[in-house]
């Protein structure tokens, strides 16, 4: 995690990064791979690319014919994923706290229900979602695909926050009602801050999910003015037409990089949603 | 202000743990809920404060009956045992609380913590964590938190109780110094009979859901109702002998010791009883000679503490002033003070 790796003295540990280095290459070549081709050509068959041209990265400021402007679909794939995060975030910070807290009638009956509805296989909805939302005129819509990504990994957010809740002391509660707070007040100022980490893990866990969403933006969401990034980097090798591997190469890039920033800031944070939230 | 119990009962589900307990605290009074373990100590207190509502019965401030008013509207300081200080906020802002959600100006929430952090000595901690406070200092910081609303009612439980032997003995007088300087009505809920025999004026001990007793520590020492409270308070614990009543007299074992009490005539011969003898009533004083060997000898730096295995077999302890001529094995005939011995029932009850 985040503590400095310890040396031991009587275990050399070189021959471990030796053999894992080894292990771990071919990725390494792909990744590198990948990055270099989409900023050279290379003859076909060799391995050494020929020149260096910036013709694959053109997307950026030049919008293909037939292709939505990937600045619009970034900012879509943002919107979506921002939005979902805050959906589950919202709900699942209260609907955690209830379960866990609150004596609701047929609390048993909704936490055995939040844990089926984890583990249902959602892509088995598709059809359904999609003929729903068709016929409540959400469909191809930012909001309906929004609504429905948030609420299918809903039940995954509620049941880490109930975690997190359950290893709050009761005391603090008692405290703070007994000071005088009215029990929202208490949820807010009091145990809410004691769960931040979990919250904060479970934000970035839930932007990098509804960043790299692939099936539902396909299916419920395709038209060109609310496409997403996964989406866009689909239609790309689907195009039969002008099938081009190196800007296919670049999107990707494009698309990861993002990613891979949040990863490198918030490492730490994400950590966290193994270190409590396995209880309950 | 006065705190009535009337009839009190609480349980959980089917677990009965309170039935029809009738308490009352003057006002200004500091009382002792005194008990082992899981007798509804802290049940009570979160009755009181309102975190628990009773199963039946009522509960009165003064003449205003809160049995139905939730913790929000009762107006008591509660210290914990956990001391339940929020982590996540400075010693300033968790003293400073109870006062933010009533809405108070800032300016002058920071003033009146300040007053009430002076009173409890931690004017210098107000920028820390709780985290990095010692027991003591979470322990005071608790303390002022409850203080700072001028509660009606304050309840302590087990406020004690992670502290270290020296500490507690400080915050002993602390806590019984701010109860009396702030006329306050307290309730200390403890399971060390030293603490509620020197912060309180009156204890109430309880057994499973019960009082037992309530009086002051002192007739609560010299007359106990029952053979569990006797043996409750006092440390070293009081001996307890087992045997039978016989023409007016306590008989130890066959023709063993024998003790004429005037508490006993009228009992009925054989009645089985049992007698007990505080520590400090066995020894070089007293009217009544006992032999015995002793089996078990231990200096507490100025008194003495010995184990005396009676000819029958049962155990009585002696407090003396520090000598060194009695050593475990030796063969002792001291004094029993007969008139301040005990005699109670089977059942435990008094004679
Ligand atoms: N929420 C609850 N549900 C069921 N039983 C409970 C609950 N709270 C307490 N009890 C039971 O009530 C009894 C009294 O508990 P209480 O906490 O008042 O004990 P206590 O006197 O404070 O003991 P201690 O000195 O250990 O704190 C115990 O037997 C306990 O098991
Ligand atoms: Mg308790």
């Amino acid at each position: 995690m985040a503590e400095k790796p310890q040396t031991s003295a009587n275990f050399s540990s070189v021959p471990v990064i030796l053999l894992l280095g080894l292990f771990s290459l071919p990725l390494l070549v792909m990744y590198a791979y990948l990055f270099i081709d989409t900023i050279s050509d290379t003859e076909v068959g060799s391995l050494i690319p020929s020149e260096f041209t910036l013709r694959h990265w053109s997307f950026l400021w030049e919008t293909k014919t037939g292709k939505p402007n990937i600045w619009l679909v970034t900012l879509n794939t943002f919107i979506f994923a921002s939005c979902i995060t805050g959906v589950i975030l919202t709900v699942s910070s209260m609907a955690g706290y209830v379960l866990s807290r609150l004596n609701v009638p047929a609390r048993g009956f909704f936490l055995a229900g939040v844990m089926v509805l984890h583990a249902f296989p959602s892509v088995t909805l598709i059809i359904a979602i999609f003929i729903v939302l068709q016929w409540i005129g959400l469909y191809n819509s930012l909001i309906g695909v929004i609504l429905v990504k948030a609420a299918i990994d809903l039940p995954l957010g509620i049941w880490l926050m109930k975690g997190f809740y359950d290893t709050v002391p009761w005391e603090i509660e008692m405290a703070g009602t007994v000071d005088g707070a009215s029990r929202f007040t208490v949820w807010r100022r009091l145990v809410l801050p004691q769960i931040k980490p979990a919250m904060m893990a479970l934000g970035l866990f839930s932007f990098l999910t509804g960043w790299s969403e692939f099936i539902l933006p396909q299916v419920l969401a395709p038209g060109a003015k609310v496409q997403v990034l996964s989406v866009y980097l689909a239609s790309l090798i689907i195009d039969d037409n002008n099938f081009d591997f190196g800007t296919f190469k670049a999107v990707g890039v494009f698309y990861v990089v993002p990613v891979l920033i949040l990863y490198v800031f918030f490492q730490k944070h994400l950590m966290n949603i193994y270190g409590g939230g396995t209880k309950g | 202000m006065r705190i009535l119990l009337d009839k009190f009962s609480k349980s959980f589900g089917s677990t009965k743990v309170i039935e029809d307990m009738d308490l009352e605290v003057g006002s200004g009074e500091m009382l002792a809920l005194l008990g082992p373990s899981g007798c509804g100590k802290s049940t009570t207190l979160f009755a009181v404060c309102g975190i628990h509502r009773p199963t039946a019965g009522r509960i009165l401030f003064g003449d205003r009956d809160v049995t139905n008013l939730p913790s929000q509207e009762r107006n008591v300081g509660v210290v914990f045992q956990s001391y339940a200080l929020y982590p996540h906020m400075t010693v300033e802002e968790n003293i400073g609380f109870p006062l933010m959600v009533k809405r108070v100006a800032a300016a002058d929430i920071k003033k009146q913590v300040a007053d009430i952090a002076a009173l409890v000595h931690i004017e210098d901690l107000l920028g820390r964590r709780p985290a990095q406070l010692s027991g003591g200092q979470q322990q005071r910081v608790a303390l002022a938190r409850a203080l700072i609303r001028r509660p009606d009612v304050l309840l302590l439980d087990e406020p004690l109780a992670n502290l270290d032997a020296k500490l507690r003995l400080e915050m002993r007088s602390e806590i019984r110094r701010l109860q009396k300087e702030t006329g306050i009505t307290a309730i200390l809920v403890t399971h060390d009979q030293v603490e509620a025999m020197s912060m309180c004026d009156r204890i109430a001990i309880m057994k499973s859901g019960e009082i037992v007793q309530i009086a002051t520590p002192s007739q609560m020492y010299n007359d106990p109702r029952t053979s569990f409270v006797a043996s409750f308070l006092g440390n070293p614990p009081i001996s307890l002998l087992k045997g039978k009543a016989e023409q007016g007299a306590f008989v130890l074992g066959e023709n063993g010791l024998r003790l004429p009490l005037a508490a006993l005539s009228g009992i009925p011969d054989g009645t089985a009883l049992s007698l007990g003898v505080r520590p400090e009533h066995f020894g070089t004083a007293g009217g009544v000679p006992v032999e015995g060997r002793v089996v078990f000898a231990e200096t507490q730096g100025r008194e003495n503490l010995y184990d005396v295995v009676l000819p029958d077999g049962s155990v009585l302890r002696s407090i003396q002033p520090v000598r060194d001529d009695v050593k475990p094995g030796d063969s002792v005939r001291w004094n029993l003070d007969s008139a301040s011995t005990f005699v109670f029932a089977e059942d435990g009850q008094r004679l």
